[in-house]
């Protein structure tokens, strides 16, 4: 039976399981799920993830939750097919890669999240977007960039000379970044540009990107 | 060789990868960063760790930062040496990384700006945010219930047996029990069993004693 993936393809944690899937060219079924009718938290959605968010995997009896766990499953149990997203062969690579995907959770993801949040999903809620919240957050992802423009310049991708995991990771909030209008941010910095450029030229994220649909607003 | 940690032994995420090590039963050499005098912020530090925080390990030519993902390398690389960290089969595994996720989502993303206000701030004499104390508390408290009931039919986050999981929290989760808004965990039945159990392992009683707690 083919995995499902609760979720819909707008979701940022949902397409980051997609690109996943699709890299490593396995069926899923894509079930989704009505946010704004609040299924996610109803108690038969609650019992497959109590914190009542999507993305959920079911796999066979495996019900799993966490986006970032559920692509370390599926690269995992299907190492041998698709793109090696893991390094699973060599035990320092591995962690080297691990090392990068805890980069993108800790230091990455709050401050692109905060500023996304802000631009794209607040003005969804009828409400003006927080200038100091995503003023601060920009001048911490511009320091995150920094570091990242400098490793760029030693290695094609961040976790060294072949996409993984770490790299994936970021793909579903950039796109939504570089539609806000401090896409700069990545554009004026030469290698996290041509790595952002290569990310997007990838055949799992075309199939992927006309999934993430939500407009930012224009400020 | 013996593994070279850098970083502070009362800090939350050097405490991480010492855990690890003491329950995967492998030598270490502490190497001490002076968070007081901001060490970690020095360009001989920042060549370790480009973000200037603490942990970084060196253990031969191979180096490594980010307490997780040190931690998950030597729980691999001596899967067969002490406890048993990672999860008996692929799906087992699938469940401690989930429950470890949530740590980092859920949890320390609550628990760390608890901690930064009722710990460390009075400790640096600055004022602590009493308002963001109150809203995160709130938070806290509903992501505890998700705990409680999960703690209630496993008797640790990811099943029948410790692992990464249950000891990803513990440093953190060992600075919330010290401040006065403990009751938090100790009020909730399961929590409160699942965290007494934890620290009566060996490997957390030796952590403590190193860090002078």
């Amino acid at each position: 039976m083919a995995m499902k993936v609760y979720g819909n393809g707008m979701s940022v944690c949902v397409a980051r399981v997609l690109l996943c899937l699709h890299e490593k060219e396995t069926e899923f079924e894509l079930v989704p799920v009505d946010l704004f009718a609040c299924h996610h938290k109803l108690p038969s959605f609650l019992s497959m993830n109590p914190f009542g968010q999507v993305p959920v995997l079911q796999d066979d009896d495996l019900t799993l939750f966490e986006s970032r766990a559920i692509t370390a499953y599926i690269a995992e149990k299907h190492k041998d097919k698709g793109t090696d997203l893991t390094r699973h062969a060599d035990a320092k690579e591995a962690a080297i890669v691990k090392l990068w995907s805890e980069v993108e959770s800790h230091h990455f993801n709050p401050a692109i999240s905060a500023v996304i949040h802000q631009l794209i999903v607040v003005p969804l809620q009828g409400k003006t977007p927080d200038a100091a919240i995503v003023e601060e957050n920009l001048e911490k992802l511009g320091k995150v960039l920094d570091v990242y423009e400098e490793k760029l310049g030693k290695t094609k991708y961040l976790a060294g000379d072949s996409y993984t995991l770490a790299d994936l990771h970021h793909v579903p909030y950039t796109y939504y970044f570089m539609k806000t209008c401090h896409a700069g941010l990545v554009n004026d910095r030469p290698k996290v540009k041509a790595w952002w450029e290569d990310l997007c030229s990838r055949p799992a994220f075309l199939k992927v990107s006309p999934g993430l649909t939500v407009a930012p607003a224009t400020n | 060789m013996v593994v070279k940690l850098y970083g502070q032994v009362t800090a939350a995420c050097p405490q991480r990868v010492l855990l690890c090590l003491l329950e995967k039963e492998i030598e270490f050499e502490i190497i001490h960063i002076d968070l007081d005098t901001l060490e970690q912020k020095r360009p001989e530090h920042l060549l370790r760790q480009p973000f200037g925080q603490v942990p970084a390990i060196e253990d031969g030519d191979f180096k490594l930062f980010e307490s997780r993902a040190i931690a998950r390398y030597y729980a691999t690389k001596y899967a067969d040496q002490g406890t048993n960290l990672l999860g008996k089969s692929l799906e087992h595994r699938a469940i401690v990384d989930q429950w470890a996720d949530v740590e980092v989502g859920y949890f320390n993303v609550l628990v760390h700006p608890l901690v930064m206000n009722l710990v460390i701030k009075p400790r640096l004499g600055e004022e602590c945010d009493a308002v963001l104390v109150e809203e995160l508390k709130v938070k806290l408290g509903v992501v505890l219930d998700i705990y409680e009931n999960q703690l209630a039919s496993n008797r640790f986050l990811a099943g029948d047996e410790f692992t990464m999981a249950d000891l990803t929290h513990m440093p953190a989760m060992g600075y919330l029990m010290r401040t006065n808004i403990n009751r938090i965990v100790k009020d909730r039945v399961n929590m409160n069993r699942w965290w007494e159990e934890v620290t009566a392992r060996p490997a957390w009683k030796k952590l403590m004693k190193m860090a002078g707690f």
